[in-house]
């Protein structure tokens, strides 16, 4: 089972607390009306899948209660780091090279 | 005495006889004994039947890793295990197993016919034998694999036994209590960390158990082992016995199963059968040890055959003897050391046969000393016996010409192909390993995980380097943990140091094509399958594996995986690295469903929530339903009723006078907020801003993909202030979401979000006379159909509860839901039923709700609904906002897929013939079109219709809002059923009776 930090809490807590939530940083649209068929497709259905460090989101839903980002490892299963919702995303290279 | 039991010898109390059965006959062994070390005791070899040629096999090993000598345990009713492994299961008074596998007996079974035909059974013969013809497949290949399939006899009782589960944080974990994880817990227990020593075996000491004879700081080891033990528990060590390390996961967290009562005569009553612990440890230290390899040649898998240390382990040990005169051949140093114990111990060992062409010198003298007979760079080419092993034929060996047989007689065969290293751990961390090109095995190489590794574990040999590296490996968890850690040294005297080679099937001056040369012994792999899989195609060791089932089997390749590679290997004319290793996952042994499943089994296997009146409807006779994790009454039935007369008579009362029903499971939320009306109308597809106070809403909720999710009754208590209604299962799900979207698209609106389903009692009232019981309860309001008309909500009291009064309806019939705090739901409902005795007042289940609702055409989510299922398709496009420029969901209800022509669309179906439909019966068009027809929906909701007198159904259906009046067919097994295609609202289709 994952430990998981949550940004909000200041702690690493059990996988069991949390929620998954799908990729990070794709916004709603401000006017879907705005968008074409592609356009609204990608934002639905469209996720980078990534073989590496991949942007998710994930909620502290046993906890807090709040939706935070995370990058996490998806070959090692490895958090990276989280961070808050909202907050711009890390720069990738400075995470791996940490590692 | 048992004849097979040396005196003196061991670590069984002989003062303590335990006596138990084996396939019905009566032994006697002593406490301490293992079943297999019993047995072996009285001279029983022959355990078990291999599971596809069923050889007769007696144990191979004398640990955890044996594949043969699988038998059945049992204690009583439910307490039978099946694929127990004898050399795990301690002896305890009464013990009765069985061996399995066989039939009619052990030593005569008639599935040994398929040894005689072993040429059909060659690898892959799954793929090859049961192709064709394809009507052979139902009638006769799969009863024939269904029958044969399986290992042992699975329980039919449920299992009386309770599994404990338990958390444990630690500083160290040490796993394998042999001589290098007890010097490495030392060491870091007494730089002051927490430790945790554990070991799958009865007692602690690994190897040294078997080894009495070396000498550590002065001592003998046993003597030497107890004073560590002491000194372990003295520096607060917490030692576990019994207890294996099943796998290892993220961030240094390990499963571990403690076997609690299997070896108690008498279980503690309430004591569990096991314990799972859960073991989050800063620091692991791995030290496992060795596994020792069988020798691949013909006949290795005969009962007397068995590994060199598990004979020594029988002897040091037990005090038993595997036979009267035992035969030895072997490519590893270690195998020496038993021969020399077993002639120690007044045995005798016929020869020593190594493989290798010349062996230490002063192995050779040791061996001379003692009289037995050394052929070097010899190699084994057959055994002798049936039910038991008679002799071995070995054959000189130069360059690669095999040379004469020749037989020797022995009754025991010890064989070592030299000794693998534990990396089942190590392996589920994703740690790499690494092949080291002079011992030919893996190594653990790069970790991912905060753990060391120490002693046999890392391909070290010998007591001396394994204390050594045991107190670096404890040093270094130590200093890891930031802790001053003093190393300590052991004098270690008559080490017994080895080397070995490991190696492919041994050569042979026969027929390798004859040769049954066994790789995985359980599930009857020979060296020959190997080589064919390999010619025919198979590259990738993933796939031999798969194709030949080799390391298969439950021993998960613990004996076989490097013989299987070795052999692979050669046939690919490839090193061992280039072919790679399976990969090795967790459990590390086999592991009873019980540990996993815990307390979560029956009663507490998941939690059931109750509503404030569930007492209420258990005292009053309900029959419950499971509805995601609640309990709801389903119906009431009365004396002499069956469901389908308590449902007519539920919903027959109800729309005649008057029902009630408790709704507390509804999902609740509570929207606050100055921007409370903005979110709402951003989530919801329906306009809320000019909803006033004091009204309600039917609200749709889409995902962003056009779908529907969920729906409910929404309140408006006053400007800021939305009371909010979710199906039953949906309540969690629609507060994530809603949470979400405020949390992270709209964290500008001012809202505050929550749930309330818990905080509410909620009791339905509906029916023509739902105003009249009513009425004289409610305070503060005006309940007139003029003052609170239909999809009203107020703050009033009702039988002196401070209440929120809705009048909505999920029936069709004047109808009022009354929420009040949980804590006064049972006043309330009490109140109700009392104040409705003069109406005849009628408590209703789910069962009844469903079909009152089915009768208006109300969907339910998850029903008539399954995730594909658009507002237009469900009928419901008048629940959107039209004016509206945005809500979640609504830029797809224009994509080109959900405005396309003959989406399935929910309608109404009429049976011509009256009868009921089944809820998922697939629709056609056309009755009469070829097989496999087109299938055009399903049937989403059934039921019977007391109000109509017949049965109604809803179905989606392609095209169906454009075919009404159509007649549709259903095709079930007897014969196919005729309907007509209607409108969902099938009773009082203008609403009058929601009027009243």
């Amino acid at each position: 089972m994952l430990l998981i930090q949550c940004p909000y809490c200041d702690e690493a807590l059990p996988e069991l607390e949390f929620a998954y939530a799908g990729e990070a940083h794709i916004a709603r649209p401000a006017d879907p009306s705005a968008l074409s068929d592609e356009e609204w497709r990608d934002f639905l259905f469209i996720r980078t899948n990534t073989r590496g460090p991949h942007f998710e989101r994930w909620r502290h839903i046993h906890g807090c209660g709040q939706f935070f980002n995370a990058v996490r490892d998806t070959v090692s299963d490895r958090f990276l780091m989280t961070y808050k919702a909202g907050e711009p995303r890390p720069v990738l290279n400075a995470l791996e090279a940490a590692e | 005495m048992s004849r097979y039991r040396i005196p003196g010898k061991g670590r069984v109390d002989p003062s303590a006889p335990v006596t138990f059965t084996f396939d019905g006959r009566r032994y006697q062994g002593l406490r301490g004994d293992t079943v297999a070390s019993a047995l072996l005791a009285n001279g029983v070899h022959l355990m078990g039947r291999s599971f596809k040629y069923h050889r007769p096999r007696g144990a191979v090993t004398a640990g955890s890793e044996e594949p043969n000598a699988l038998i059945g345990t049992s204690r009583g009713p439910g307490r039978f295990e099946p694929n127990t492994r004898a050399t795990v299961q301690e002896l305890r008074a009464g013990l009765v197993t069985e061996s399995q596998n066989k039939w009619p007996s052990l030593a005569f079974d008639i599935g040994a016919v398929n040894d005689r035909a072993y040429m059909l059974f060659s690898a892959g013969f799954y793929y090859k034998t049961f192709m064709w013809p394809r009507s052979f497949w139902d009638k006769v290949y799969e009863p024939f694999i269904r029958a044969a399939a399986g290992l042992g006899k699975s329980p039919t009782e449920p299992d009386p036994d309770t599994y404990a589960s338990r958390n444990l944080h630690t500083d160290v974990l040490v796993v394998g209590g042999g001589a290098a994880g007890i010097s490495a817990a030392l060491v870091a227990a007494r730089s002051g960390a927490r430790v945790v020593l554990v070991d799958e075996n009865p007692e602690m000491g690994g190897s040294l158990l078997s080894d009495p004879s070396i000498r550590i700081d002065g001592q003998g080891s046993w003597a030497w082992l107890a004073d560590q033990l002491s000194q372990l528990r003295a520096a607060g060590v917490k030692l576990m016995t019994r207890t294996t390390a099943i796998g290892y996961y993220h961030q240094n967290m390990l499963g571990l199963v403690e076997r609690v009562t299997d070896h108690l005569d008498q279980p503690p009553q309430g004591a569990p059968r096991e314990r799972m612990w859960h073991v989050r440890a800063q620091q692991v230290i791995l030290a496992q040890g060795a596994l020792e390899k069988p020798l691949v040649f013909d006949g290795n898998d005969r009962p007397g055959v068995m590994l060199a240390g598990a004979a020594q382990t029988y002897l040091n040990r037990y005090g038993v003897k595997v036979g009267d005169c035992a035969a030895v051949v072997t490519s590893h140093d270690s195998a020496y050391y038993a021969a020399f114990d077993l002639v120690d111990a007044g045995g005798r060992v016929a020869a020593i046969v190594d493989t290798r062409p010349t062996v230490r010198a002063d192995l050779v003298e040791a061996t001379r000393k003692r009289g037995i007979e050394l052929l070097t760079g010899h190699t084994a080419t057959a055994t002798y016996g049936r039910l038991r092993v008679k002799g071995v034929r070995v054959n000189p060996v130069s360059g690669s010409r095999v040379g004469a047989g020749r037989k020797i007689a022995c009754d025991a065969l010890l064989i070592s192909g030299g000794w693998t290293p534990s990396l089942h751990l190590f392996s589920h961390t994703k740690g790499s390993l690494r092949w080291d090109a002079e011992s030919r095995t893996f190594l653990p190489d790069h970790k991912t995980e905060a753990c060391q590794i120490a002693g046999a574990g890392r391909g070290l040999w010998g007591y001396g380097p394994a204390l050594e590296d045991g107190v670096k490996a404890g040093m270094a968890a130590a200093n890891a943990l930031g802790r001053n850690a003093t190393p300590t040294g052991a004098r270690v005297e008559g080490d017994r140091p080895g080397t070995g080679t490991s190696q492919k099937e041994l050569p042979t001056d026969r027929s390798a094509g004859k040769a049954k040369a066994f790789v995985d012994f359980q599930n009857d792999v020979t060296a020959k399958d190997i080589r064919l899989a390999v010619r025919e195609g198979m590259r990738s060791i993933e796939h031999v594996k798969r194709y030949t089932t080799n390391g298969m089997a439950t021993d998960q390749g613990k004996m076989s995986n490097i013989n299987g590679l070795m052999i692979a290997a050669d046939a690919l004319g490839k090193e061992p690295p280039q072919v790679g290793l399976t990969t090795f996952r967790p459990p590390y042994t086999p592991t009873s469903f019980g540990a996993f499943a815990g307390y979560h089994k029956g009663a507490t296997f998941e939690l059931t929530r109750k509503t404030p009146i569930d007492p209420w409807a258990e005292a009053h006779g309900a029959v419950f339903e499971p509805v995601s994790l609640w309990r709801r009454a389903w119906y009431f039935p009365k004396a002499g009723e069956d469901m389908h007369a308590a449902v007519a008579r539920e919903c027959r009362a109800t729309r005649a006078s008057v029902g009630m029903f408790d709704a507390s499971t509804l999902g609740k939320i509570e929207v606050a907020g100055p921007d409370a009306v903005e979110f709402m109308n951003r989530m919801y597809t329906n306009p809320w801003t000019k909803l006033a106070p004091g009204r309600c809403r039917y609200g749709l909720l889409l995902g962003e993909d056009g779908f529907i999710r969920d729906d409910g009754v929404i309140g408006r208590l006053s400007q800021d202030l939305f009371h909010v209604t979710t199906t039953t299962g949906g309540a969690a799900r629609v507060l994530n979401m809603m949470e979400d979207y405020l949390q992270t698209e709209w964290p500008d609106l001012d809202v505050w979000l929550t749930s309330t389903t818990e905080q509410w009692a909620t009791v339905a009232v509906n029916g023509p006379n739902a105003r009249k019981v009513l009425a004289p309860l409610v305070e503060g309001l005006d309940m007139s159909d003029a003052a609170f008309p239909h999809m009203s909500v107020a703050e009033c009291r009702v039988a002196g509860l401070p209440a929120r009064l809705f009048r909505i309806s999920f029936t069709g019939e004047l109808g009022f839901e009354i929420n009040v705090p949980a804590r006064h739901g049972l006043a309330l409902w009490k109140a109700i039923h009392e104040a409705g005795q003069a109406y005849d007042i009628c408590p209703y289940g789910t069962e009844t709700m469903h079909v009152l609702r089915a009768e208006k055409g109300y969907i339910i989510i998850g029903q008539d609904t399954d995730g594909t299922v658009t507002p237009q398709d469900a009928g419901l496009d008048w629940a959107i906002g039209k004016a509206k420029k945005d809500f979640v969901g609504k830029r797809s209800l224009s994509r080109p897929d959900i405005v396309a022509p003959n989406r399935k669309q929910l309608v109404g179906l009429l049976t011509e013939d009256g009868s009921k439909l089944e809820e998922g019966a697939q629709i056609v068009l056309d009755p009469n079109q070829k097989l496999p027809m087109t299938m055009a929906g399903h049937v989403t909701s059934s039921y019977d219709s007391t109000a109509l007198g017949r049965p109604i159904a809803m179905a989606l259906i392609q095209g169906g809002l454009s075919r009404m009046g159509e007649t549709v067919h259903i095709p079930m097994p007897n014969g196919t059923i005729r309907a007509k295609v209607t409108s969902t609202n099938f009773y009082d289709p203008e609403g009058e009776r929601l009027k009243a």
